[in-house]
């Protein structure tokens, strides 16, 4: 009894009882600063790489887009000022040639694009960092793995059918503005409309649409890309009008021969 | 003989008609003349045998491509099977099957019109209608069948009997009136026109997901489908409900909306929620620009502009469109302040105004 008593005597006086918790903590911070010191270059490289793209972004902005837009995004009488558009905007709006605009119009039309995908990228980046606002949408939201098509269908047709056609089509709006048609439009480019609400296009942020949701829309509308139509020619899938008309013009004009020849008497 | 039909073969010379006196009717004394058919005329096919024979031949060949059609639906029904789950192939099936039947039935038709347009006896025929009054002979005999059945029935004699019978005949269609006039609603029509599932305190929910949504969520440019919170959960006349109670949510700025007198707390923060049913025929107005705050209705182009609180600047719809007025509840959530003060829709008998 005695000696064992003597032995965790003397472990307790070898050590002392926050020892562990000291030795704990030393680890720590040992582990955290040699891993802080070690992470230091690389987001200096990172800014580095963001303030050389933000200072070729501001060039190009200059140079193409401060005639209308203003040299600080402040916007003039000819162009909306930028300030808070975010990124995704610049992507959308320069990504599919609606900007630079080549003509005052009642809407601006899909253009060839007039820049490379870095220089995009590169003016996206400086707007986004005058003020914050949307940012270019998360790959994952684009490839369509794992989507729910019924309920992108469910979504696209409560909140873009209107306008946009039940078959993604396009559609007429008033003095002489209209939804263009979805079909061949790239899913970043989808996803960045419904986040910024182009033009006469209305807002429909992550509260109204979330962004699984949008993953939804864009999965419904490549699916209706690739679905064969099974109702034979779509004819632009316009309904009743390029329906009508073909029936007008082809139906009634088979009627009108028939009976023609019906009632003509032979020679 | 023909005539003796009313069959009258043509002549090149008026058909005589069988005289009979005017009535009321007016006879001009200058009245054209009937002129009758034109001469017959003789066909190629009458004529030279050989056209004959050629005619006679497009004929049969029309009615052996005509089986050929036949044979081609059945091959064609055979060769493209329609794969369960596998649209395309239905598209197949129908398209070739179709093809091979009109082409079928298409071609007896051809042949036969051809058949008799060429080959089939040509000479016109007038086939006069009957008279509509019968011979007086006839009417004399059906008074006398009339009144024998009045004196072996006893009906004008026995007068209880025939009373009595025409009042049970006019008591029977009685049940009818009475189980047919079930099928008008049971409920009064009126009152469900004028009021929707809005009222005080319900929550604005996302259309079709019903999440609640908050005034900070709602940004400038945004445009918000929405339906009463509940109208998910409804097991019976859901869509009744809906297609009255269905709402579009806009936020523009504060300073753009032109509010009226009374309505200044219809709106929260510049949000503003109207019917998204038409005032013209009832379609769904959701057609939202952003920059100009035009709501366009897709059926007749009607227009209304949100800054005049749905004032109608075009096209066929009378009324604006009714606004919902709206707040928030301590949640932040936006909710109703009360019903539409007004029906929503188009017009309708009852409806005041």
């Amino acid at each position: 009894m005695k000696n064992q008593s003597n032995v965790a005597a003397r472990k307790r006086g070898r050590r002392h009882p926050l020892a562990t918790v000291a030795l704990l903590a030393l680890g720590l911070l040992g582990t955290g600063g040699v891993y802080a010191l070690a992470t230091i270059p690389a987001t200096a490289e990172t800014t580095a790489t963001n303030a050389a793209l933000v200072e070729e972004g501001e060039k190009l902005f200059v140079a193409n887009c401060a005639t209308c837009h203003g040299f600080n995004l402040e916007g003039t009488t000819e162009g909306p000022s930028l300030i808070g558009v975010g990124a995704a905007s610049v992507d959308f709006q320069v990504g599919t040639g609606r900007m630079p605009l080549a003509q005052s119009a009642p809407q601006a039309p899909i253009k060839p694009v007039q820049f490379t995908q870095e220089q995009i990228n590169a003016m996206a980046a400086y707007v986004a960092s005058v003020a914050p606002g949307p940012a270019i949408p998360d790959e994952r939201y684009l490839t369509g793995e794992g989507a729910d098509l019924a309920r992108g269908g469910e979504i696209f047709r409560t909140n873009c059918a209107m306008c946009h056609n039940v078959a993604g089509a396009g559609g007429a709006l008033t003095e002489g503005k209209y939804a263009p048609p979805l079909g061949g439009v790239s899913a970043a480019h989808i996803y960045e409309a419904m986040l910024t609400g182009p033009q006469n296009m209305p807002v429909f942020n992550d509260a109204n649409i979330s962004p699984e949701d949008k993953a939804n829309v864009i999965a419904y509308l490549k699916y209706l890309e690739t679905a064969p139509s099974v109702g034979g020619l779509s004819l632009g899938s316009l309904g009743p009008v390029a329906e009508g008309l073909f029936i007008w013009i082809f139906g009634l004009g088979a009627v009108v021969a028939i009976t023609i020849w019906l009632t003509a008497k032979s020679n | 003989m023909a005539s003796d039909h009313g069959v009258v073969p043509s002549s090149g010379s008026a058909p005589v008609l069988p005289e009979r006196p005017a009535g009321t009717a007016v006879i001009s004394p200058d009245a054209i003349q009937n002129p009758g058919f034109p001469p017959e005329r003789e066909r190629v096919t009458d004529k030279d045998p050989a056209k004959a024979k050629r005619a006679e031949r497009v004929v049969v060949s029309l009615f052996l491509l005509s089986i050929i059609g036949s044979v081609l639906a059945i091959a064609a029904y055979i060769a493209f099977p329609i794969h369960e789950g596998d649209l395309m192939s239905v598209r197949l099936n129908t398209l070739f099957f179709g093809l091979g039947v009109a082409l079928a039935l298409l071609a007896i038709g051809l042949g036969a019109v051809h058949w008799s347009k060429a080959l089939m006896q040509g000479h016109d025929l007038v086939e006069y209608r009957h008279e509509t009054r019968g011979s007086d002979a006839t009417r004399a005999r059906a008074v006398e069948i009339f009144q024998q059945a009045n004196e072996e029935s006893g009906f004008g004699r026995r007068k209880l009997l025939r009373n009595t019978l025409i009042g049970a005949l006019a008591v029977s269609p009685l049940p009818a009136v009475v189980l047919l006039r079930d099928l008008a609603p049971a409920e009064d029509p009126v009152p469900l026109l004028k009021h929707t599932m809005w009222d005080e305190g319900v929550r604005l929910v996302l259309d079709p997901t019903g999440t609640p949504i908050r005034a900070a969520d709602v940004t400038l440019g945004s445009a918000f489908h929405v339906i009463p919170e509940g109208l998910n959960e409804m097991h019976h006349g859901r869509l009744e409900e809906k297609a009255k109670a269905a709402v579009l949510l806009m936020r523009l700025k504060p300073e753009d909306l032109q509010v009226s007198p009374g309505r200044e707390d219809w709106n929260y923060d510049g949000i503003v929620a109207y019917s998204k049913i038409c005032t013209h025929v009832g379609c769904p107005v959701a057609l939202y620009e952003q920059q100009t705050h035009h709501l366009l209705c897709p059926c007749h182009q009607s227009q209304f502009d949100i800054k005049r609180e749905a004032a109608v600047i075009f096209g066929p719809a009378k009324r604006p469109l009714p606004q919902l007025p709206i707040t928030v509840d301590d949640e932040g959530y936006l909710v109703a302040r009360s019903d539409f003060t007004e029906p929503v829709g188009p017009s309708f008998w009852e409806r005041e105004l």
